[in-house]
């Protein structure tokens, strides 16, 4: 019984492997990885060679908006697009309302992700009431109801104490805690990176080292207190070397970059010109040192995983003047065609290494389960398509927002197919053709 | 240099719009339109039976006084809405308001508003001409316009002069459009303001940047005060007025430093002892009021350039 998928190109770093293999699923279970497995009954699956079978892809920094927040997102939405753009799973942050602050918001997100039945959702918790930085939440009962992580995302840690407190106290169970570093002095009311695009345009910017400042701090406390210290959205290149430093010293500290941090600069808008807010996020797209400071931090292993910050945004909002529109871009369902086409047909990394950062890398670093595929495990798995051309269709969303800046991008790199527990939750038929599950 | 006939764009949102033979066109224009003043009968019937909204989300006395009376110099029928705070403190969106415009089908739209870009969101929506009156600290395309006009009428040419612009570069929407304007027609621009002002990435705009007042003017044939805020006194920009004045204020004897037929002009409203010493603001070397005249002759000829740019509308823009 079961599904066969045979003489498949198997990528999972952490399992070492790169290779053609036959991969024998059962039920919700991987049974059998290895080459030239008997078919005894099981259904055969034969894919295109051009494809590759990887460990489902994990997204730890997305935005589901439900609770509270239903018209820009809800969990089914949020998992129906995470699971289009190959994710099997993701990690979604703190700040619906009511904030996951307290155990029974965490139960919540989980019964809403189970009945979706889509990709998996791990909440992080709030690392303080209301994310007010204030007091510390009960951290012991968030990560018994299912938290993996604290944050305060949106809002950065501001006290140097509440950090040093959350760290101590996390550490406990050994959750990170993730911080979205942002020094609040110095991003004032920014809407841009303070360089050349927020001068010519006339927009309030917000200093690089505004973030980087934070990462030093926070750098500093995970190595008073040992705790585990995770950056959210990576985007300066002053930060890059603090989290250099900061390893190099033995420091648990690990950081994720986004997408659009490696792909786009603030030059892209004094280009356009127009103040179109599908550019407006935060961090900021920042100047093209950073840029390829950060393609530098994923080709060298600085930075653990790539994550989306899918930061879902209602039409109506981001119709608003650019000083007032609010941050963030969707994300789930771009992220694989821009990592295949701007680091892998790029040059820049090789294919092990790009699922890496999309599986076991994300996976470390929250300590989730997941990020390979073991005889015996869940048969969490993304079927990808790594030449196949991609046209981005905002309209085509799974997603409730179509808040891009990628619209209309013809790109290399799809995903065919994402299953989940065994179970088929995705199919692509433009990158699937003929090819049945 | 071609003289261009007519305006490509529909819109006048910012500078970059306007390529030499067009910012010819506005100046000569300009020119014919300044002697519609002189006459005991200011009126030409050029936007008869046009309408125009003058849409101000911001307080502004003079640019909507000499955008009214270009407009009524040129028999527009003209309208006006004057509020304060951002459309989101008024409860509706800037888009909304725009299409609510829209649907009178006004055939221009002078706007003034506090975020920058807000005249590139009207004009997404909106099918008449828009003009921007200053949107946030991004440009305010007409002030640089009368600003090279009456430089022009001054010294007769631009290309060659050395023009100093002090005081809040990095705020001034004044300051960017003048950059941008008055070094592609040939001028060499110093922008000069206390450091806090002068946000990075500012010379990639073509300017020298210096916090020194005395380096900024030295030689310079134009000598243009930009308004100092007074919430900026109070911030982290700067401790103080006195030092201010001290440091940065235009008295007779720094003007010695420059050019000896040198001009000084002033967006408005001024602040007398702050920026500008009241006899240098009433001085000789003084065109301010210059420029409030030439401002209406200005507006005009950008009006009835864009007016006439309807009549290949389509292809524009």
């Amino acid at each position: 019984m079961g599904r066969l998928f045979r003489n498949v190109h198997l990528v999972d770093p952490a399992a070492g492997r790169n290779g053609t293999f036959d991969l024998l699923i059962d039920g919700d279970r991987v049974v059998r990885i290895e080459p030239n497995l008997p078919a005894e009954g099981a259904e055969v699956v034969e894919l295109p060679s051009s494809f590759i079978v990887t460990p489902g892809l994990i997204d730890i920094h997305v935005h589901l908006r439900e609770p509270g927040q239903e018209h820009k997102e809800t969990i089914a939405t949020g998992t129906a697009s995470a699971v289009a753009g190959g994710f099997t799973a993701v990690a979604c942050m703190p700040n619906t309302s009511p904030i996951n602050d307290h155990a029974s918001v965490t139960e919540f997100i989980v019964k809403r992700a189970k009945d979706a039945g889509l990709a998996r959702v791990y909440p992080i918790g709030a690392v303080s009431v209301g994310s007010k930085g204030q007091a510390l939440t009960e951290i012991g009962d968030l990560r018994s109801a299912g938290c993996v992580a604290i944050s305060d995302d949106g809002r950065p840690i501001e006290t140097a104490l509440l950090m040093r407190r959350a760290l101590e106290y996390a550490s406990m169970f050994d959750m990170p805690v993730i911080d979205h570093c942002e020094d609040p002095s110095l991003r004032g009311d920014g809407v841009a990176h303070e360089g050349a695009a927020a001068a010519r345009l006339g927009l309030r910017g917000i200093p690089g080292v505004a973030e980087s400042i934070m990462v030093e701090r926070d750098i500093s406390l995970a190595e008073l207190t040992g705790g585990r210290f995770h950056v959210a959205h990576m985007s300066a290149r002053q930060s890059l070397r603090a989290v250099r430093d900061g390893k190099a010293r033995g420091v648990r500290v690990t950081t994720e970059v986004t997408p659009h941090h490696f792909v786009l600069s603030d030059d892209v808008l004094t280009e356009r010109g127009d103040y179109d807010t599908n550019f407006k996020m935060n961090p900021p797209l920042r100047e093209e040192a950073d840029r390829l400071a950060m393609i530098e931090g994923i080709r060298d292993g600085s930075i653990d995983a790539i994550a989306t910050d899918h930061a879902p945004h209602h039409p109506d909002e981001k119709a608003l003047e650019f000083d007032h529109a609010p941050f963030g871009i969707v994300g789930l369902e771009t992220a694989v065609p821009l990592c295949f086409d701007r680091l892998v047909h790029a040059g820049v990394i090789g294919l092990s290494r790009l699922i890496e950062l999309l599986t076991a890398g994300p996976a470390r670093a929250l300590s989730l389960p997941g990020g390979t595929l073991r005889e015996g495990g869940v048969a969490d798995l993304t079927i990808l398509a790594p030449d196949a051309p991609v046209t981005v269709r905002a309209s085509t969303f799974r997603s409730k927002s179509r808040n891009t800046p990628f619209d209309g991008w013809t790109l290399k790199g799809g995903v065919a197919a994402t299953v989940v527990g065994g179970r088929v939750v995705y199919v692509n038929p433009d990158v699937l053709g003929r090819t049945t599950l | 240099m071609t003289t261009a006939t007519a305006l490509r764009s529909r819109h006048l949102l910012g500078i970059d719009q306007l390529d030499p033979s067009e910012i010819d066109l506005v100046m000569q224009t300009a020119s014919a339109m300044k002697e519609v003043a002189l006459r005991p009968i200011k009126k030409v019937p050029t936007l008869r039976g046009r309408t125009v909204i003058n849409l101000f989300f911001e307080p502004s006395t003079r640019t909507r006084m000499s955008f009214e009376l270009a407009e009524k110099r040129l028999s527009a029928d003209t309208l006006g809405m004057t509020t304060s705070g951002s459309s989101v403190v008024k409860g509706e969106t800037l888009a909304d308001t725009a299409r609510t415009l829209e649907a009178m089908s006004p055939d221009m739209i002078v706007m003034r508003h506090g975020a920058s870009g807000a005249a590139h969101q009207l004009a997404k929506i909106c099918r008449g001409s828009i003009v921007n009156a200053g949107d946030g600290m991004h440009e305010h395309p007409t002030q640089a316009l009368l600003d090279a006009f009456t430089m022009l009428e001054r010294k007769g040419r631009i290309a060659g002069l050395t023009v100093a612009i002090v005081g809040d570069i990095a705020h001034s929407r004044v300051f960017r459009s003048n950059a941008l304007l008055l070094t592609r027609m040939g001028a060499t621009v110093r922008a000069c303001g206390p450091a806090t002002l002068i946000p990075p990435g500012l010379d990639r705009l073509g300017v020298t940047l210096t916090t020194s007042i005395d380096e900024a003017i030295d030689g310079a044939d134009v000598v243009m005060m930009l308004r100092v805020q007074y919430e900026r006194m109070h911030g982290l920009f700067l401790p103080s007025v006195r030092e201010y004045f001290s440091l940065f204020g235009l008295t007779p004897a720094r003007l010695e430093r420059a050019a000896t037929d040198v001009i000084v002009m002033h967006p408005g409203p001024m602040n007398r002892g702050v920026e500008i010493d009241s006899e240098v603001a009433d001085g000789p070397w003084s065109v301010i009021l210059d420029q409030v005249a030439n401002g209406v002759a200005v507006r005009m000829a950008v009006l009835y350039l864009l007016a006439g740019g309807e009549t290949d509308d389509g292809v524009r823009s």
